[in-house]
């Protein structure tokens, strides 16, 4: 915490013709720590995330990534700066197995150059290295050779999420991640999350589930109609304020 | 730390080869991913009885089915590509037709070779403008190729006014359809040789995996930086070449190129893929049921023949197979 944050995204503002979805908005996401970014549907959530992992251009503000000034221009652009993005949907595909998701599109080759012209995968090291990663994660996955759409919604997200980490990735960008997952399965990808922190990951957490938030975030900002109306210490903060906070009913400002 | 570090190998540790074949049988669809080879062996079983007095079981009989079968098994391996790809390739019944034609063309005075390669480019380009149109322009490709089958039927008819163009050249037929390695037909090798390089192609190559997810779910293949675009034009490519070549096989065992080779193949083809595992719909596909498809396929038809069933009502019949075959995957792509 002494040194710079992993992320800082500062005045960002972002508007879609007529409506300003967000309007100067800033947040710092810290390594080790896990950051919610709360508010009401519409509050602007979304639109910050896609911003940070270059989805959209913001129309104003800055983002430094260690301390240097980025402009992300491209999800390819953001995952090269090691921001990572695990959305609702759209992680995992469901015929391939836990490795061949893990490594979709940066495949390990084997047979030198002529099998890397051609992409003949080497299977056993992507399992191989797929098994380290998710034994790092704590991932319990019955077979590394199952598809993944046989998974359980919980063992999917969790694939979803050893993938993003697995790309080496220090800042991970977690919408809803548990929105359509049971209790027990809910817990896991809480306890994933509470893992990455422990390895030092930057995380942000999008969520509506305040329990949620008590239960792994060390921050809190919260978004009112595009702007930034609190910012606090999730250790400070009772359910109540934070519900308080999102309804605009407060702020700290 | 000692106990920890246990703990965490014991989850996602590697399992034996044998307990994991068995747990994705248990979870990937168990029993029904085998239909097809049940299905091969009960009809195969069912003709041997009942036609068994019309010499089914005999060894020419058997290689007339696996030479029937050549054809319809290479272009259902590329036919395999474009539906896992989550496109489909109505044109290659034309393919076929314009590939024997550009071989009969060359072969006699460019040699068996550069026929043989000619009528490969052609088709493949045939495969590039129909990807380029359907993901440039965004039109279905069931619509861009169904023009295309147009086009090139048309263009098969006029090339030598509905005449067979004759190939006299033992190279190329021997090659390619009526010689063979010793006793083995060389359609027979062919086939093999097709459907190793469409396995081996599915499951070791990083573009087998990159079709299966684009097909399998676009927006999320697109936002792991996967070319989905590329991925689908470079799978109607493979299902173009793959019926060019299947028409290289017919003229190889026919001799000649002509326009309405292959005419009839397209409606077997898809049947034979699709009731070999591969989802109408795209995300999943296997080869070598594929292959098998084809072969039942082709002993389908050598056996209604035998049976002495009309053409017309092989037409029916296999009809009535393929809207079976096609209400079986979609059942099976709403239970995944």
């Amino acid at each position: 915490m002494s040194s710079a944050p992993a992320l800082v995204a500062s005045g960002i503002s972002k508007s879609f013709r007529a409506v300003q979805a967000l309007d100067d908005v800033s947040i710092e996401l810290h390594r080790g720590r896990v950051t919610a970014l709360l508010g009401d549907n519409g509050a602007g959530k979304s639109t910050m995330v896609k911003c940070i992992s270059g989805l959209y251009q913001p129309d104003g503000g800055r983002i430094f990534i260690e301390g240097t000034e980025h402009r992300i221009s491209s999800s390819r652009h953001a995952r090269e700066l090691g921001i990572e993005t695990v959305h609702q949907t759209l992680s995992v595909i469901d015929p391939l197995d836990v490795a061949e998701n893990l490594f979709l599109n940066r495949e390990h080759t084997r047979g030198g150059w002529l099998g890397a012209r051609i992409g003949l995968l080497d299977k056993r090291r992507m399992r191989k290295e797929c098994a380290d990663t998710l034994a790092r994660l704590d991932i319990r996955i019955p077979s590394l050779r199952r598809s993944v759409g046989s998974l359980s919604g919980g063992q999917r997200q969790a694939v979803a999420i050893g993938r993003a980490v697995s790309w080496g990735q220090q800042i991970v960008l977690l919408d809803e991640p548990a929105a359509a997952l049971g209790v027990e399965q809910t817990q896991r990808v809480l306890d994933l999350i509470i893992n990455l922190r422990d390895q030092g990951v930057a995380v942000l957490l999008i969520t509506h589930n305040m329990d949620r938030v008590l239960a792994v975030c060390d921050q809190a900002v919260v978004l009112y109609q595009g702007r930034k109306c609190a910012e606090v210490n999730v250790a400070d903060v009772t359910k109540d304020d934070l519900v308080s906070y999102i309804t605009g009913a407060r702020t700290t400002d | 730390m000692n106990r920890k570090s246990i703990s965490k190998q014991a989850p996602a540790g590697l399992p034996s080869p044998v307990g994991a074949w068995i747990d994705r049988y248990r979870h990937d669809g168990g029993l029904r991913q085998y239909v097809v080879y049940l299905a091969f062996a009960l009809i195969l079983a069912t003709f041997s009885i009942l036609l068994h007095d019309d010499g089914f079981l005999s060894s020419s009989n058997l290689l007339n089915i696996g030479r029937q079968a050549a054809p319809i098994a290479v272009m259902a391996v590329g036919m395999a590509f474009a539906l896992a790809a989550g496109e489909i390739d109505l044109s290659v019944g034309s393919v076929v037709a314009l590939s024997s034609l550009v071989a009969a063309e060359l072969v006699g005075n460019y040699g068996f070779l550069a026929g043989a390669l000619a009528a490969l480019g052609a088709s493949a380009l045939v495969g590039m403008v129909n990807g380029l149109i359907s993901v440039k322009v965004r039109i279905p490709s069931f619509l861009v190729t169904l023009g295309m089958l147009g086009i090139i039927s048309g263009i098969a008819r006029n090339w030598n006014d509905l005449q067979s163009l004759p190939i006299r050249n033992d190279r190329f037929s021997g090659i390619f359809g009526a010689g063979g390695l010793g006793p083995v037909s060389s359609l027979l090798i062919w086939i093999v040789i097709a459907g190793a390089l469409g396995h081996i192609a599915l499951h070791h190559l990083r573009w087998g995996r990159h079709v299966l997810s684009t097909g399998a779910d676009r927006d999320a293949a697109n936002a792991v930086g996967i070319n989905t675009a590329r991925v689908k034009i470079s799978a109607l490519i493979v299902s173009a070449t793959a019926a060019g070549f299947a028409g290289i096989l017919l003229a190889g065992r026919l001799s000649i190129g002509r326009h309405d080779l292959g005419e009839d193949y397209l409606l077997t083809v898809i049947a034979a893929v699709v009731i070999g595992g591969t989802n109408l719909f795209g995300g999943r596909a296997s080869i070598l049921g594929a292959v098998t498809g084809a072969l039942i396929m082709a002993m389908l038809n050598n056996g209604l023949i035998l049976m002495g069933l009309e053409v017309a009502d092989q037409l029916i019949a296999r009809g009535v197979i393929i809207i079976l075959a096609v209400a079986l995957s979609m059942r099976e792509a709403k239970e995944a």
